[in-house]
């Protein structure tokens, strides 16, 4: 290890952690849910009230939405990998639950400030 | 010294046999982390070794079949594109740095590092979404924290075999 080694491990740390406090930290509760499906919205979702919805693509992958206790979350999907379903409730501005497969996205949203994140994220 | 073909042929063989097993290892034993995209990258240290023993030339190949077989044989179409944009960045980033300062641990680094920079830049193209910037930060650590592992695996690999007598750097 050379002192340019620990100058190069210093600065990836210091970029993850300032993105970290910009993305993490920054955000507060969302208000709502959208759904994308392949880019489009196809679906918004307010977080306050306990809904189950079912989404599927062209390809018949499904995915299948519930929000309770204003947090949204993926229980059952048909996809080979289940990494949305694994992925923890999302409650935050900004979070999201990502199918690669399916191409849904579903993301935390603060209805006031929807453009704010957006030019954060872009 | 000129290489004869069969010799080539057979440190192709041998390297791509390696890494490949190296791939089917960690498919078996994946990191318990769960957050997706994030693996131990072990292949890259027979990629790391070839960049310092053989030269960019003859690792290229080497990083380049084995993501595609490791991706034909565990992955799917989709994780197949991510791999491959993820081991072309890192190939190249590597490449230069090599260039630079930098020893084959911060080689290693950088070139975990921009593997995951590479796989989330194809996964925002591919979803039509900028909202993946969320996993950067998380990828971004954990390509540090693997690459710095094969870095530190691979560095006295290289240096040892420099050292020996086993002419892999004239092949």
């Amino acid at each position: 290890m050379k002192k340019a080694d620990w100058i190069l491990i210093g600065s990836i740390l210091f970029v993850a952690g300032v993105l970290a406090a910009f993305l993490y930290f920054v955000p507060k509760n969302g208000s709502a849910v959208t759904v994308e499906i392949n880019g489009k919205t196809v679906d918004r979702l307010p977080l306050s009230e306990d809904t189950t919805k079912a989404y599927a693509d062209e390809n018949g992958g499904t995915n299948l939405l519930v929000i309770e206790n204003g947090k949204a979350r993926i229980t059952e999907a048909n996809c080979p990998d289940k990494i949305c379903v694994h992925h923890r409730a999302i409650s935050r501005s900004g979070e999201s639950i990502i199918c690669l497969p399916h191409k849904l996205v579903v993301t935390v949203i603060n209805e006031k400030e929807t453009d704010g994140v957006d030019a954060r994220a872009g | 010294m000129k290489q004869s073909k069969a010799k080539t042929a057979a440190l192709y063989g041998l390297l791509i046999a390696l890494s490949f097993t190296l791939s089917y290892l960690e498919h078996l034993l994946p990191l318990p982390v769960g957050i997706p995209g994030v693996k131990l990258g072990l292949a890259n240290l027979v990629v790391v070794t070839a960049l310092y023993l053989l030269g960019a030339k003859k690792a290229f190949p080497v990083a380049v079949v084995r993501i595609l077989l490791a991706g034909l044989a565990f992955g799917n179409a989709f994780s197949l594109l991510y791999s491959l944009a993820g081991g072309m960045l890192s190939f190249f980033v590597m490449l230069l740095c090599r260039r630079t300062k930098l020893s084959p641990v911060g080689v290693s680094v950088a070139g975990g590092v921009s593997h995951n920079v590479g796989q989330i830049a194809v996964a925002a193209a591919v979803m039509r979404t900028a909202r993946i910037v969320y996993y950067l930060p998380v990828l971004l650590g954990a390509g540090l924290g693997t690459g710095l592992l094969i870095g530190l695996i691979a560095a006295p690999v290289i240096r040892r075999l420099k050292k020996g007598n086993i002419n892999l750097h004239i092949l």
